[in-house]
């Protein structure tokens, strides 16, 4: 049992690679707590991203367990799994992985598909969602027709429709402009204060401002951790 | 936002794939229909010809000698005792269970009389075979007969077979006598090799008058096709309902002629089951493309919470939009082939129409193959793992 919202225990990744083993994360223990905005910072292949997709649900770690409210989420079925990705975590992917044949509203409706929600409801959610990012006249489009920065907003209101306790953010900033970055992390902060326990992965140290803690990994250890 | 959705957005996105899918859908289905058609107007064909061919069933009374005849040759030369079949009874042949795969019921009253060739000339006249035919009947079932002059159109009016003609030396227009009465040769057959050829035909009421044989029968000529049972359950049902008659089947004709149906039968089977699998197989490779090209989608879709049924779902019907598609398409397209090549392909041959009962078929058939073909490619990417997917995590 936990206190913590998440909790990370003796956490190991290696992948076999032919006859070579890479170990992406070793001996790794850390948790969040709920309503933290946590900044995962490291260098491309420091093993950060793997860490978010092992918190997300998505990669099954070598050894060690991970607790999301005290459950052991790698004892659940694959499609039990797939029910908590879709109760408890928004993902936001880096370079976005918008749905290209799916209009704006199209998309941040995606995660409420498999859910039984009625259509109008799921209409109303999504439209407020992608007002809250500031879309509303834009809800038609595909997403070629919008800049770098909207489809990230489009990402944001995909990723916080079902209103899920946790959001995932892995590079957010990345491929967007200075500008357009902190009008993201401003809207991450946003979301924070509002009670959502925010993971962000990025390796730039400018957008951990909104952060309460950095936690700097470094060949699959974590190497600091600051607030 | 429906799973459906998502199925119809990536159909419409990916038109040229999707259609490239189709179109193996739509070739193998018209191909198959295409073949069904043309197998079904030869069958039709086949029948219509039997029909024309002539009689391959036929009732003659039972008896309990032997025919010391072969060939047209008798060595017994003593005749037994004719039997006959009352002609009022023969109307139980069309209340067999197969009753509509009877064509033409043909009776012959069969005897022999003197034929004068003068009218007043006595005693110089030669025993000839009497035929006894109803006309209509009987050349309904002989279309290959040809003749000199008309077939008799009264009941004073006879023709004479070939041979019976050039014996007595007459001609069509010429007289001849039979138990006193004069009747009027209308026409003279060609040789046509069979029994006719030495016989006097007649109406078959003057026949029995004549011949002392009132509304008798001595044998029937019958002309039955049926696709769905052999001819031999046909001579069975006829023989229950003539339990004094000897129902033969001439087995032959109809056999070859149903060997070369079969053997074209067996052809477009095989054929279909090849087209089949080679369609199954390029749906099947088509939708595994398509689901490796979408590997990083469908990493999104389990990211955000689908469980693998979802995506199965999402490209299971997408295989189905496609299979009803193909069906509908092939099926169209297989008899606006079919309607072109039967004329080509088989002499005088009509395409039989559309046969819509294939069409719902053809549909089941291309929606099952589509979404059997792409059942491992969606179980597939159901098992994708949404990290290895979305290798940027």
């Amino acid at each position: 049992m936990t206190d913590h919202l998440i909790e990370i225990q003796n956490l190991e990744k290696t992948y076999s690679s032919g006859d070579t083993t890479v170990t992406a994360i070793q001996n790794m223990d850390f948790f969040v707590d709920d309503g933290e905005f946590i900044a995962v910072m490291g260098q491309s292949g420091s093993g950060k991203s793997t860490l978010l997709s092992i918190m997300g649900a998505m990669n099954r770690p070598s050894r060690g367990q991970v607790f999301i409210d005290s459950l052991d989420i790698y004892s659940l079925t694959n499609e039990q799994r797939a029910d908590l990705r879709s109760e408890y975590m928004g993902f936001i992917f880096q370079s976005f992985q918008l749905i290209p044949y799916l209009t704006v509203l199209e998309n941040v409706k995606l995660p409420m598909a498999v859910t039984g929600k009625k259509k109008k409801v799921k209409n109303q959610m999504a439209m407020e969602v992608i007002s809250r990012v500031g879309l509303e006249e834009k809800a038609d489009r595909l997403p070629d027709q919008l800049s770098g920065g909207e489809q990230e907003r489009v990402a944001i209101a995909r990723a916080i429709v079902n209103k899920p306790p946790i959001i995932l953010a892995d590079e957010p900033t990345g491929n967007l402009d200075s500008k357009t970055a902190n009008e993201i992390m401003t809207l991450l902060g946003e979301l924070n204060q509002e009670g959502r326990t925010v993971i962000m992965v990025t390796h730039n140290p400018n957008m951990t401002a909104h952060a309460h803690r950095t936690i700097q990994v470094q060949d699959g250890r974590i190497s600091t951790t600051f607030s | 936002m429906k799973l459906h959705n998502i199925s119809f957005g990536n159909i419409r996105r990916r038109k040229a794939k999707m259609v490239f899918l189709a179109l193996g859908l739509i070739i193998g289905i018209s191909t198959i229909v295409t073949l069904l058609a043309i197998t079904e107007t030869m069958t039709l064909e086949i029948e219509e010809r039997l029909n024309k061919f002539g009689a391959n069933i036929i009732m003659v009374p039972k008896t309990e000698h032997l025919s010391l005849n072969y060939g047209g040759i008798d060595v017994g030369g003593v005749n037994y005792e004719l039997k006959t079949f009352e002609q009022e009874n023969l109307g139980r042949i069309r209340t067999i269970e197969n009753a509509k795969n009877i064509g033409v019921v043909a009776p012959k009253v069969l005897g022999a009389l003197d034929v004068q060739k003068d009218i007043g000339a006595q005693n110089t006249g030669k025993k000839v075979m009497v035929m006894g035919v109803v006309f209509q009947e009987e050349l309904a079932l002989k279309t290959w007969w040809q003749k000199n002059g008309k077939y008799p159109e009264t009941k004073d009016q006879v023709m004479l077979g070939a041979a019976a003609a050039s014996i007595l030396s007459l001609a069509p227009g010429d007289v001849i006598r039979m138990k006193e009465r004069p009747f009027n040769v209308s026409g003279v057959l060609l040789p046509t090799g069979g029994s006719e050829d030495n016989a006097v035909i007649m109406d078959m009421g003057t026949a029995q008058a004549l011949l002392g044989m009132p509304g008798k029968v001595s044998m029937v000529e019958i002309s039955a096709f049926c696709r769905g049972c052999p001819i031999t359950e046909l001579t069975l049902q006829i023989a229950e309902v003539f339990p004094n008659g000897k129902v033969t089947a001439m087995k032959q004709a109809v056999m070859s002629k149903m060997q070369s149906i079969e053997m074209f039968k067996s052809f477009s089977l095989g054929v279909s089951v090849l087209v089949v699998g080679i369609g199954a197989l390029l749906v099947m490779v088509t939708m595994m493309g398509s689901v490796n090209e979408r590997t990083r989608e469908i990493g999104i879709f389990r990211a955000i919470g689908f469980r693998q049924t979802h995506v199965m779902q999402i490209i299971l019907l997408e295989a189905l939009v496609l299979g009803l598609f193909g069906g509908l398409f092939g099926f169209a397209l297989g008899n606006i082939t079919a309607w072109f090549l039967i004329p080509v392909v088989i002499e005088k041959g009509v395409f039989a129409g559309i046969n819509y009962q294939l069409g719902g078929i053809s549909l089941l058939m291309a929606a099952a193959l589509s979404l059997l073909a792409s059942l491992y490619p969606a179980y597939k990417a159901g098992r994708m793992d949404p990290s290895d997917a979305l290798r940027v995590l």
